[in-house]
């Protein structure tokens, strides 16, 4: 039963051929047999997933079902749960019970999915590889020496070892699609604003949006069409309406016009990568879409600007980690600074204490125009580069990661070496646009991911140009040995 | 870009971060890192860019000014660290 997509799960649940309550059990039977050694849950709750699977089962019954109605899933541990420990991945919230369910999680409740557990993930979302969490490491399904990616790297792992049917994720910097590519799946970063944002604990609010991570594009189009729509909670959630992902998955492609930046197949794409995106694009060919060569001139100027953007937007919204209301609170405090600084010393790990100074610096009295100004100008620049782009063509193509997997341990302590590896995802978030990430054909055995990057509130286009591809190729089923 | 332990120590004591003494040459190295990163904008031309604060050209949505959340206090204030009568409990502040 774990192999089968979403939607041939929801085949077999309307047929009756078995209950959500066996797909349920199917699934923590596998958590329970290969968790310990990826590590990919935080936290798993059997007995509230078999009660949501009875629940699910009824509604099917009553013939009240949705395409996700039974489906079990995993939420990535940074969104709120009620009842359920949400720790985002730190030791500042590791007693955290969340006391509202996220709009994600509600919307996804509503269709019926069944909550496994929450997956591991870079502290804060702030990784490239999950080794920053307070919960140590996830592993590659695909190699567990190497990284699963990050900052949704429980979600990558687990959907890709078939320990959930699906997983959401967060996208920052690159958080679903680089994790996405390292582990062999397919993940979906939609526009800004496409899906609330509430309930969703913050880093960096003008950049973050929560999407699903998927074993092939139908499952992320059944998965968007419910996570997404209009919130009044989040202010920048956008009220217009979602389409029928699904509908269109089958669109002909025939004339779509792809455009391939030169910026990102120059230096620094290891050539397996390259190789594996050439072999993509030669069926892209064959399904009778057009390739042009186009130019972001400003590319190189994205992973600078993030890591202006990104630290100080993280170190406004980390200030509410105080040790009062929520969360880790230091011992025998002699003052109240003495509780701020030790309590947010001690629950925050080496990396988010780093972001949270670079931001505090950046904002710092005398800097912000230097800094913070200048990275905003520069953000206009990046996404007046796509708006050109698209004058030209439909969608966007290039590799998402330069490298495959890389070793757990290899990039932990060289943060701007960690940060080099989210270079062709970066500046899709600082323009808010939408962008997926397909598996394309392995590398020395490891998965390489296909980046596609659409115009705004194109995620219906982005789900068809990536469906067909998986119509034509079997890339995407492809399982890690061992967990097949 | 090469920061000091003085700036250092400024910089943790502005983000309410105990750093020890022992930390603060390692955080001065990984922070002018970073800064250097960021010092690759300087080649930026960026003369007459307006500045963008949202991805999307969206107005501020405003609504009524009127009470719509239930009062959740005992809900939120029992994850709180300490409490006491309906109040969060932190260090004495007024001498």
């Amino acid at each position: 039963m774990h192999t089968m997509t979403i939607a041939e799960m929801a085949r077999g649940l309307r047929d009756g051929a078995f209950s959500s309550v066996d797909l349920v059990r199917a699934f923590l039977d596998r958590i329970e047999r290969y968790n310990d050694g990826l590590n990919a849950y935080i936290t798993v709750d059997a007995e509230a997933a078999l009660a949501q699977a009875e629940a699910a089962d009824a509604r099917l019954r009553a013939g009240d079902a949705t395409p996700l109605t039974g489906i079990p899933i995993a939420h990535k541990d940074i969104f709120c749960t009620r009842g359920v420990r949400t720790s985002c991945g730190s030791r500042m919230l590791d007693n955290f019970v969340a006391p509202y369910d996220a709009t994600v999680v509600s919307h996804l409740a509503r269709a019926g999915v069944v909550m496994l557990g929450k997956t591991n993930m870079d502290e804060f979302a702030m990784g490239s590889s999950n080794e920053t969490s307070f919960y140590g490491p996830v592993r590659n399904p695909w190699d567990t020496d190497r990284v699963p990616g990050g900052s949704s790297g429980g979600s990558a792992a687990a959907v890709a070892a078939r320990l959930a049917a699906a997983a959401t994720g967060t996208d920052t910097g690159g958080s679903i699609r680089q994790p996405a590519a390292l582990c062999g799946i397919t993940g979906l970063k939609p526009t800004y604003g496409r899906v609330s944002r509430w309930g969703m604990i913050a880093f960096a609010s003008s950049l973050d949006q929560g999407g699903p991570m998927t074993r092939s594009a139908e499952d992320a189009a059944l998965m968007l069409a419910a996570m997404a729509g209009f919130d009044e909670r989040d202010s920048t959630c956008v009220d217009r309406p979602v389409p029928d992902y699904a509908a269109s998955l089958h669109d002909d492609i025939t004339g779509l016009r792809i455009g391939l930046p030169k910026e990102y197949f120059g230096e620094g794409l290891e050539s397996g990568v390259a190789d594996s995106v050439e072999a993509a694009l030669d069926e892209y060919r064959k399904l009778g879409a057009d390739l042009v060569e186009i130019s972001l001139p400003n590319s190189h100027l994205a992973v600078p600007t993030y890591y202006v953007v990104a630290p100080a937007e993280c170190s406004s919204n980390l200030a509410r980690y105080d040790g009062v209301r929520f969360g880790h609170r230091c011992d025998d405090p002699k003052d109240l600074e003495d509780l701020y600084k030790r309590s947010r010393a001690e629950g925050f790990g080496a990396e988010v204490k780093r972001r949270v100074m670079i931001g505090t610096y950046v904002l710092s009295a005398g800097y912000y125009d230097a800094y913070y100004l200048k990275a905003q100008k520069i953000r206009h620049l990046i996404s007046d580069d796509f708006r050109r782009a698209f004058e030209q063509v439909d969608v966007i193509m290039g590799p998402t990661t330069p490298s495959p997997a890389f070793r757990l341990g290899e990039k932990k302590d060289d943060p701007v070496t960690m940060y080099l590896s989210d270079i062709y995802t970066i500046a899709v978030n600082l323009a808010g646009l939408p962008a997926l990430s397909l598996p394309v054909a392995p590398a020395e055995g490891l998965p390489v991911g296909l980046q596609i990057i659409g115009d705004y509130f194109g995620e219906a286009r982005l789900l068809n140009v990536a469906h067909r591809l998986q119509q034509a190729t079997d890339w995407h089923r492809a399982a890690p040995g061992g967990f097949e | 870009m090469s920061l000091q332990r003085s700036d250092v120590e400024k910089i943790a004591h502005l983000a309410r971060l105990a750093v020890s003494e022992a930390d603060v040459e390692a955080y001065a190295g990984e922070l002018s890192g970073i800064l250097d990163l960021v010092a690759q904008m300087d080649g930026a031309d960026v003369e007459g860019v307006t500045p963008m604060a949202h991805p999307l050209d969206m107005p501020q949505r405003l609504r009524p000014d009127e009470v719509r959340e239930a009062d959740q206090r005992a809900l939120f204030q029992s994850i709180a660290p300490l409490t006491q009568d309906g109040l969060y409990l932190v260090p004495k502040v007024i001498e």
